[in-house]
């Protein structure tokens, strides 16, 4: 434990990729490969589930430093992180230990969720017990283990990286080992570990059984000019363009029988997508499909909205699985026959897979329909039936591509050429504290428009989105001026502000919600520009948002 | 009416007509430290600790200036002032006041650990409090000096060994001399930016301890002898072109703000070191049971969180209204968000985190 949260402490201590990755090395050399197994674990991204409910959590602290309530929040305020906030209140230790990073996690965290169930009354004793034994620098990485909120800027790139420097093993084949190892239910030990670093078998090679899928392949966008198309990307004859859909990237792995539905946040979703599941039932063994997990009822993509109805459940009634029904909309084949394609070019690994989708005859699998087009500027107006389609805009496929890892150009490459977003000008209401680096910043914002048109008296201002990304660090500072000289009221870490500040607010989508006050919900919203050339009257109406509706 | 009052000037005693840190120009002035926030200019007379001469006359230039040791006592139209040690730079004190048996005690900025830099932190028996609340919440705990000091030592020793230059970035004055009065300066050579060295030669004209320093510019300095360096700037030299010289540093801030995460992360720096020259929470309390007081006036910080903390505590608490800053914030740079806007919203201790 000491050494991890000795590393945990020189990664945050540094922006330097070079040092984190000198960092990186080092620990991963030196630990044993029990701890090397958790630490990655965790270092990729992995969260188990919960252990502690953090309500407990916070009245255990608050009562260890002696404070009152408010005292605690006062300092979680200030703080901006929970587990940052308890580590910083806690009484110095009483007793030391010796235990490593597995130990801890297997014999004390993990066990605590399980307790939570069977003997909650003996939850706080045993969370003291814990506590008391760590450093504060121990304790840190702990609370944040414990919080699910363990973050240090390093990418799961990083770490790869540095499994594959320490075990002398191309990065990505590390890349493919580590597939599902940051799943939340994962248990990894020392073999684990020893499988990740090991050298490359040749079974490895053939995995006829595994229920690995390959590293995702991953688009850049593309935001040039239309005169430039044929300059930059030579005529479109040479690409294969499709629509850009809106729903969650997947790949269907089916080996020896069974049949895995992976994200592309490297999680298991198979459970999730029992229609899905059914359909690989019907694939021959040894086929990896990729595409997108898109709601579809009569022809038509439905908005991504429906599809979240379905990631948030975690029982699927038969209802549900009849009103939201799911496709695989593949674009790509990545295995076939037991045999990796993936240094196919793309054109003829797209020929095989219509071909498979063709004899398949499934409802639930689709291919994404090839667009065609005599010119660039020809594709380009039919990408204007985009946002009517309900898609995000185009992908362009070099026909020659081979299938790469993850972001990486050097096989082939995928643009994302996507529409405009939706906009609006929209005036800044709420505030509120950001998190982490931002903590002592009001970055985080609420915005409203206007609920009738200019001259109308009385008219208010209607929250419809919040939004806490686009600004530069010398805009967001001088807003927190702002909004700091112009507060009303401050309810805990809110405050409301005279309307004075207007913003351009960019989105992606934009569908009826009876939740929202506006009766409008907004897909990623973001501040685009700030208008501080408009005046609040000048900002939009829910007249003008909802024109942007689909019909 | 109370012995001390908060006028638009600054904290003020009628029964002595004088002010103490006042922030606009007023007849007569008691000075608690020379920090610019508390040592302003444009008053008639001044009136502070013996060795806060040297640096005042460099500050503020020609002015009317009496000094006192701690402890000695001066009478003014009956009322008793006297300079007691407040621990937080050189020549820093508390006020004691004492009118008609009642006792007054402003504290300016203090801090309780020794530093070894200037005269320790005592608690003075009084009445009234009037304790400043930088540092007012219970997240903030210092380690203890020496091993910050370990710490430091050991980030520049490792840089040293790797042949890059460690740049600490702290306040010119008090940090920077409680650092190179501390550092283990076998490791390499100290490097000091040109807002450092005068108050270096301040403190070691007081008798304070300070190893030999070296200005970047002065002929003996070889670009070998920067690889070793430890070089302590204002945090205002950081992104100037001062810094060019340096090549592949390691960057480091030296403040009570680095506690948090968060702020550290903003900062930009390599490292963070915990060092401040203001009390901590524990510090805090204890200072002010250390007084006996059973009322206690809260000024510049985390204004509202130490007055209902007293309060629950059982004392009699206010907030005074102040206008003092933090030196480290002070400090910036750029157009600093929190420096604007903390005159008008003392309450909100955090913004200072800006820092």
């Amino acid at each position: 434990m000491k050494a991890f949260a000795a590393l945990y402490r020189e990664l945050d201590a540094t922006t330097s990729s070079l040092a984190k990755q000198a960092a990186l090395q080092r620990y991963l050399q030196d630990a044993a490969p029990a701890d090397a197994a958790w630490a990655v674990y965790f270092l990729a991204g992995g969260k188990p589930r919960q252990l502690v409910p953090t309500k407990l959590l916070r009245l255990l602290a608050q009562d260890a430093a002696g404070l009152p309530e408010w005292l605690f929040d006062e300092s979680y305020e200030a703080v901006g992180d929970l587990a940052e906030t308890i580590s910083l209140l806690l009484p110095p230790p009483t007793e030391q230990h010796e235990l490593g990073l597995a130990g801890w996690v297997e014999l004390h965290l993990l066990p605590l969720r399980a307790l939570g169930k069977t003997n909650p009354a003996a939850l706080p004793d045993t969370l003291r017990a814990q506590w008391q034994r760590l450093a504060s620098e121990e304790r840190l990485v702990y609370f944040k283990l414990m919080t699910g909120s363990f973050r240090v800027g390093v990418s799961r790139l990083q770490v790869t990286q540095a499994l594959a420097a320490v075990a002398g093993v191309d990065a990505k084949r590390v890349a493919q080992r580590l597939m599902g190892y940051t799943h939340i239910s994962g248990q990894p030990a020392a073999a684990d570990y020893a499988a990740l670093v090991a050298a490359e078998s040749s079974g490895e090679l053939n995995q006829k059984t595994s229920g690995q899928p390959y590293p995702f392949f991953l688009a850049h966008p593309f935001n040039v000019d239309i005169d430039q198309f044929d300059v930059l990307l030579g005529p479109p004859a040479n690409w294969i363009v499709e629509w850009k859909w809106d729903g969650i990237r997947a790949q269907l792995v089916k080996r020896a029988g069974q049949v895995w539905l992976w994200s592309r946040g490297e999680e298991l979703v198979t459970e999730r997508f029992p229609e899905l599941a059914a359909m690989g039932e019907a694939l021959p063994d040894g086929t990896v499909l990729d595409g997108e997990i898109a709601v579809w009822s009569e022809d038509k993509v439905r908005p991504f909205a429906d599809l979240q109805k379905r990631i948030g459940r975690k029982t699927l009634g038969p209802k549900l699985l009849r009103d939201i029904p799911v496709v695989l909309l593949a674009y790509d084949l990545l295995e076939w026959q037991g045999r990796d394609l993936r240094a196919m070019p793309q054109a003829e690994r797209r020929v095989l897979m219509d071909d498979l989708v063709t004899q398949l005859q499934h409802p639930q699998l689709i291919t994404s329909p090839m667009l065609n087009g005599e010119s660039w500027q020809d594709l380009a107006r039919q990408r204007e039936a985009a946002r009517e389609m309900g898609v995000e805009g185009m992908m362009l496929k070099q026909r020659q591509a081979a299938y790469g890892v993850g972001r990486t150009k050097d096989v082939g490459t995928w643009w994302k050429w996507k529409i405009d977003p939706l906009s609006v000008d929209a005036v800044l209401i709420y505030a509120q504290r950001g998190h982490g680096r931002r903590a002592s910043l009001y970055s985080d914002y609420t915005f409203a428009v206007w609920d009738a048109t200019p001259g109308i008296p009385e008219r208010k201002l209607v929250p419809f989105a919040k939004a806490y990304s686009g600004l530069t660090d010398e805009e967001m500072g001088r807003v927190d001026a702002v909004i700091r000289k112009t507060t009303v009221e401050s309810f805990g870490p809110v405050r409301s502000v005279k309307p004075t500040l207007v913003f351009e607010l960019g989105f992606e989508g934009i569908a009826r919600s009876s939740r929202h006050k506006s009766g409008i919900a907004v897909r990623f919203p973001r501040m685009l520009r700030w208008r501080e050339d408009k005046s609040v009257e000048e900002a939009d109406t829910l007249e003008t948002l909802a024109a942007l509706l689909p019909s | 009416m109370d012995l001390i009052v908060a006028r638009p000037e600054g904290l003020y005693c009628a029964a002595g007509d004088f002010y103490i840190d006042p922030w606009r120009p007023v007849a007569h002035a008691v000075i608690t430290h020379a920090h610019s926030d508390h040592a302003r200019t444009g008053h008639g007379h001044y009136l502070a600790h013996t060795d806060s001469e040297g640096t005042l006359r460099t500050r503020l230039g020609e002015i009317t200036l009496q000094t006192l040791v701690y402890g000695e006592t001066l009478e003014r139209n009956g009322v008793k002032i006297s300079l007691h040690p407040a621990g937080h730079v050189l020549g820093s004190a508390q006020v004691r006041v004492e009118h008609r048996g009642e006792v007054w005690v402003a504290s300016g900025d203090y801090k309780t650990e020794a530093d070894g830099t200037c005269a320790p932190f005592e608690p003075v028996p009084c009445d009234t409090f009037i304790t400043e609340s930088t540092f007012g919440l219970p997240i903030y705990r210092w380690p203890a000096q020496q091993v910050l000091l370990a710490e430091i030592n050991a980030w520049w020793q490792r840089n040293a060994d790797e042949g890059r230059a460690s740049v600490l970035f702290c306040y010119a004055f008090g940090k920077a001399q409680r650092i190179l009065h501390g550092v283990d300066a076998g490791i390499g050579p100290l490097i000091v930016h040109g807002a450092v060295e005068p108050l270096n030669a301040v403190y070691r004209a007081a008798g304070v301890a300070l190893p030999p320093t070296l200005r970047v510019t002065d002929s003996d300095v070889t670009p070998a002898m920067l690889k070793r360096a430890l070089v302590l700037a204002p945090p205002s030299a950081q992104g100037t072109p001062w810094m060019r010289r340096f090549g592949n540093y390691s960057d480091a801030f030296a403040s009570g703000w680095m506690q948090v995460r968060g702020t550290r992360r903003r900062r930009g720096v390599d490292r963070g070191f915990v060092m401040s020259d203001h009390a901590d929470w524990p510090g805090l309390q204890n200072a002010i049971t250390g007084t006996g007081a059973d009322r206690v006036m809260v000024t510049h910080g985390s204004v509202a969180v130490l007055v209902r903390w007293l309060r629950e505590s059982g004392l009699q608490a206010e907030a005074f209204k102040t206008e003092y800053g933090d030196e480290d914030v002070a400090d910036q740079p750029a157009p600093d968000v929190a420096a604007q806007t903390k005159a008008s919203d003392p309450a909100d201790d955090v913004d200072e985190a800006g820092a």
